[in-house]
Order: C-alpha cells, then structure tokens, then sequence
C-alpha cells in the first residue's frame, strides 16, 4: 500500500469548477477525481465542452477571475493542497515542477520578445543563475527540443517560426525546470499530422529522459492510443470511464466510451464500414437533466438513470465506469460492438 | 479515355502574384499554389484529395468552381472545358456542381432563416414558384435529419453539425451531380463528425452523386474515397485506389503521412513502425529545386535536387497507381 501510494505523484480529488455566467452557472468540471503516477501518460479524452482543459487549468488554478471558482475538491502534489496555497507559494509549484504545453503557440508566445528572451524567462523566476548560465541553459533547452541552429534562432521572434517549431518553443519553456508534472492540452492540434507526430515523439522521448509524467488532454483517440498509459473519458464535465488504454479500446464499459469507439474513422479498416454514431449531440451545460446526463444519447438507458447520477464504480480492477448497465456490459448480457 | 469520367482536370496551375510591399505593384514573384495537377472523377465515385496546410487543396476546388481564375490547364465537365464556357454558360453549370464548406459558421448568413438559405440557390436559378419552393426546402431539411418545422429559425440556434447539415442541404436542393466537399467534417467533434459522414455516404447512394472530397485527415479521406490523391506543395504525389494507397503507398511522402496517423488501437501502435518525417515544409514562395520533398525526404539521392520527378502510373492497369517519385516503392 505504501508502495502505490508514493507512486503517486499528482491526486485530484473531487474537483468543481464552476463558472458564473449571465445565463447561469456553467458547472464545466463537476466531480472529477484521478491520480497520476510516476512516469506515466494519462489520458484525458472527451468532445468540445466536456471540461478536460478547464481540469488542467484548475490543476494549475489558472481559471479565469472572478467568472470561474473552483468551489471544491482537492488537488495534492507532493503532500501540498495547491487549493489552499498562497498565490507566491503556488508559484514555485506553477512552471517549475509541474508545467504546461497550450494548444495553440501562435498565442501563447510573446511577439514582442525574442525566442531566447522568453525561454530564458522561465528559468530566471525559478532558479537563481548567472546570466551566462541562464544563456547557455536556454541554448541547451533550444537544442534539446530539436530547434535546428539555436544560437542563431536564440535572436528570432515566435513570427519567424512555423507552428511546429514554435510548439517546441513551448516545450522547450515547459520543460526548463524539469517538472515531474507536465500537462499538455491539444499540443498538436493546431499542427499538420507529420509535424503532430514529430512534437509527440519528442514529447514522449523527453518524458523518459526525465522520468516525469504527462497529461495530454486531448479529442484524437489515435494519439491516446499510442502515447497513454492510463484514460479518463469525460462528458459533460465529469468523468464517465476511467482505465487503462487497453481497457478502455477493448473493453469499454461506457455507454459513451462505446459510442465515441463506434464513430471514429480508423486508417486500417475495411472500406466503407459504416460507422456507427451516437445519436444527438452534448447538453448545455447550463441545464442538465436530472439523473445520469448521457442518458438522453444513450439507447441502454433505463428508468434508473433518470432518477440519479450513477456514480464512479470500481467494476473490476482499475476499471471505473459511471453506469448502471456496466455489470450488463461487463457480464456479457449486453451486447456492445453489435448494434 | 474512358466514357464514364465524368470530371476530368488536366494540367490545373494556379498561380498568385506576389507584390514586394504593402502598397507597391511591382510583381516580386509568384506562388504556385496549385502547379501542373491532372486527375479525373468517375460518375458515381469519391475522389479524396489529401494533403497538410498549404499543400493546395482547396485552391483546386476554388479554381474548379471559377471563384478564382485559373492559370493554366483545362477543367472538362462532362466533355465541356468549364474554363472555356461564359458566364451564362457557367451558370447553367453552377446547377451541376454545388460545394458544401469547411466552416459551418462562416458560410451560413447569420441574417437569413434557414429556410431562406435554402431555397436562395432556387431563387437564383428561378425554379418553381415560392410555395413549391418551401416544400422543397422541408423535404430536403428532413432527408439531412433536421426538423422541417425549425425552417423559420436562425443559424446561431443550431449547433457546427446541425449547420453542416445545412450546408449539405443548400447544396443538394438543386439537385446537383457532382459535389466538392471542402473539409466538411473537420470543425465537428468525431461523433458529429461520424453523423456527417454517414449522411454523406447515405445521400451519394440516393442522389447519385459524385464527390470531390478535400480534408486533411487521412483516416476520414480512406473512409469515404474510393480513390485519392495525395498533394503536397501544389503538386500531385500519388494517385491510387484508396486500399492500395494505404496497403502498397509508393511515395516516400504518402508513406510517411500514413505513418504519423495513429491508429485508435493501443495493440497496434505499440507494434507498429513510426517513420517521423523531418523538418517543416517549405514555403511555397521558394519551393526547393527539383522534388519539391527532397529536403524532407530520407530516400532522396542527387537526382532528387536536380530533376523533378513525373507522375508515372506504377500499375498494370492504366492510371491505376500514379507516383511522381525516382524511387517509387522503396521504402523508408
């Protein structure tokens, strides 16, 4: 037990984020619980809306004020409630040992700093260098992340950089502390599939290099299935399977898990399978029914799942599923890949 | 050439000018957007054309439907040189070829009911009276799966994949042959996206239609193609069926695009082989010398940066596998 328990590098518990609109209140994260363990991916996959950047924004606790509030939960990193620290505490935390890749490098660089300036940054708020240290340290990171000629590049602004290079910026940033945490939200997203599979590989090599862990939050399937260890699906703002890769590709026991494996096209299928997608689309997440929120989606639903949210249940080892009919899934009464 | 093609492109340029500044005329070179591409559709087929941003994809599209003027090269429809007709001539043909766009948000008119934006194209081409018309609309918003009675409402109310579907609707309600489909479901999330292309595959059987379908994701372009072209800097790489193209692909390009795709299948991945294709592609402003993929290429020789290779067919059958490669087959 104390073994499992120092493997845990970063827990979440119960998380609540909540954001306060004019319309209502949108709970985007609403009871979501998971832990990371040393050295491995985790996976957090869901549609548009289903809260898994709002996650790793409260992880990092950079929801927008005063609209959002985490009103609940916990997240421990290293014995520490980060919830409960003080925002100069927080800070050798934020960036340091636990940092952050962004979807989209064209915003979240500085178009007014040099390359350099800004790699150089991240270390100079947490570690106390020379200047020539700083500047060789910032070379060595530019390398690492496969920026060709750093010391000439070291000079060049973000708009002198393609999407892919800038993405290695970031990571570049990310990584300058060596955190043990790395979350990455949609790293690839804006990037074209030959350049998606470069920054994924260096990603992926640098995580063994280091040993740290990553959560790569994303919507592709595909690269949860090559690069994740463990998945938490998420609809809705909370999480509804939550397992290991194989699993959750093999044995989902989610009415949704099942339904998102169903609608994706794969590269190696026969030709003209017809897929087969889950009917409908997301709520707002202003007014959710009543019960189990997928039910309205859901062809398994019964009249249970009306009347109460089904909560996270172990149903086999590893294996959490919020459904009622998982046993059905589990027990093989339920046919799932059939129609 | 086989009578049964029912668009044929053969040798399409397109080239913007350049200027060298803001506000100054003077011509600073050009980009060749789409350079010297030959491919043909047959009737009742999907022809899927590929490649990453910038490669030129939807610039072929555009020039097909004269938005943009072509530079060079032919466009035969049905046996007519779309590039040659006049204006009225081309508008007889607008009927034939309707397009359905990337971005279900842009390409609706937030100031005009749904019903309006579908009937627009039957005012236009002034078919039947205004009564008749509003059936028509109902009939064609239940074939795409929406509520005939939501025919009053405004875009902003439905959500990305109810609007594609009304981009799907608008461009069938004139019944056309062939349609270009310009990364219809890359907005949407995989299940809306699953919902699409489900009803653009059941909607070709009942229409009879014929499809150019443009998108940058392999995986849904084998889903829906029977054949594919693979695009790369304004340049056709490789032609083929698409099983072969991914069973047997010849250029060292397709390959490795195949490659960076993974497969939602943890088993697999972790057995599969990961070619990862160095460096960025180039400007299109300055393209390389030769094969315009030799930088990137790891098979590239001393040919690669001096010739440029032809599309040549690889296959027994005529224009069956085409590949513009020295070294079509070998592998990476």
């Amino acid at each position: 037990m104390a073994e499992t328990e120092n493997n845990k590098i970063l827990e979440v518990k119960d998380l609540r984020t909540y954001f306060y609109t004019d319309d209502g209140v949108v709970k985007a994260v609403d009871g979501v619980s998971f832990d990371l363990k040393k050295g491995e991916t985790l996976g957090i996959v869901g549609e548009t809306g289903c809260g898994k950047s709002v996650t790793a924004l409260s992880i990092l606790r950079l929801i927008p004020q005063p609209m959002g509030k985490i009103v609940e939960g916990k997240i421990i990193f290293d014995g520490k409630d980060l919830l409960k620290l003080g925002q100069k505490e927080l800070q050798n935390f934020r960036g340091n040992r636990i940092s952050m890749i962004f979807q989209d490098p064209m915003t979240s660089l500085n178009p007014v700093y040099t390359v350099g300036n800004q790699v150089m940054e991240s270390l100079v708020v947490h570690r106390k260098l020379s200047k020539e240290e700083t500047r060789r340290e910032s070379l060595k990171l530019l390398e690492m992340v496969g920026i060709p000629e750093p010391k000439r590049r070291f000079a060049s602004y973000p708009h002198e950089f393609s999407g892919g290079m800038r993405q290695r910026v970031m990571i570049a940033m990310a990584i300058a502390n060596s955190p043990s945490v790395l979350i990455a939200d949609e790293p690839t997203t804006a990037l074209d599939v030959t350049i998606q599979a470069q920054i994924l590989e260096l990603m992926d090599e640098l995580k063994h290099k280091t040993n740290s862990s990553i959560i790569i939050i994303t919507h592709d399937l595909g690269v949860v299935a090559k690069y994740a260890n463990r998945v938490m699906v998420m609809y809705a703002g909370k999480p509804v399977e939550f397992s290991d890769v194989d699993n959750i590709y093999y044995k989902p026991m989610h009415p949704y898990t099942i339904g998102l494996m169903k609608s994706i096209t794969r590269l190696d299928e026969e030709k003209k399978k017809l897929l087969k997608p889950i009917e409908g689309l997301p709520p707002s997440l202003i007014d959710l029914p009543k019960g189990c929120i997928f039910r309205i989606r859901c062809k398994y639903a019964i009249d249970q799942c009306k009347k109460e949210y089904p909560p996270l249940v172990e149903i086999e080892k590893d294996h959490h599923v919020s459904c009622y009919r998982a046993k059905e899934f589990m027990d093989g009464i339920l046919e799932r890949f059939g129609n | 050439m086989e009578n049964n093609i029912l668009l044929e492109v053969k040798n399409l340029k397109k080239y913007f000018k350049l200027r060298s500044g803001f506000l100054s005329q003077r011509f600073a070179g050009s980009v060749k957007a789409v350079d010297d591409i030959s491919f043909f559709i047959r009737r009742g087929e999907t022809f899927g054309l590929v490649g990453e941003t910038g490669c030129g994809k939807t610039t072929v599209a555009r020039v097909i439907l004269r938005l943009v003027p072509q530079t060079g090269g032919e466009a035969i429809y049905n046996k007519v040189n779309i590039f040659k007709l006049t204006s009225r001539e081309m508008f007889k043909i607008r009927r034939e070829i309707q397009v359905i766009f990337q971005d279900p948000y842009a390409s609706l008119s937030p100031r005009m009911t749904i019903g309006d934006i579908i009937s627009e194209p039957m005012e236009i081409h002034k078919i039947d009276s205004k009564k008749n018309r509003m059936k028509k609309v109902k009939e064609f918003l239940s074939i795409v799966g929406l509520n005939p009675e939501h025919i009053n409402r405004y875009p902003h109310e439905f959500s990305g994949g109810q609007r594609q579907r009304i981009g799907v609707a608008r461009a069938l309600v004139l019944t056309p042959k062939l349609l270009l489909c310009d990364e219809p479901v890359s907005a949407l999330d995989v299940s809306v996206q699953a919902q699409i292309l489900n009803l653009l595959t059941d909607l070709q059987k009942e229409f009879n239609l014929t499809y150019l379908f443009i998108a940058h994701d392999l995986s849904v372009v084998k889903h829906v193609s029977d054949r594919i072209g693979v695009m790369y800097l304004g340049k056709l790489f490789e032609v083929a069926n698409s099983e072969d193209l991914y069973k047997k692909p010849l250029h060292p390009y397709t390959m490795g695009l195949l490659s960076a795709i993974p497969i939602p299948d943890p088993e697999m991945e972790r057995k599969r082989r990961r070619i990862v294709l160095e460096g960025d592609v180039p400007s299109p402003i300055d393209p390389p010398k030769g094969c315009s993929f030799h930088p990137r290429c790891p098979n590239a020789q001393d040919i690669c940066s001096r010739k440029e290779p032809e599309l040549k067919n690889y296959s027994k059958n005529e224009n069956e596998h085409l590949a513009a490669c020295f070294f079509a087959g070998k592998h990476i």
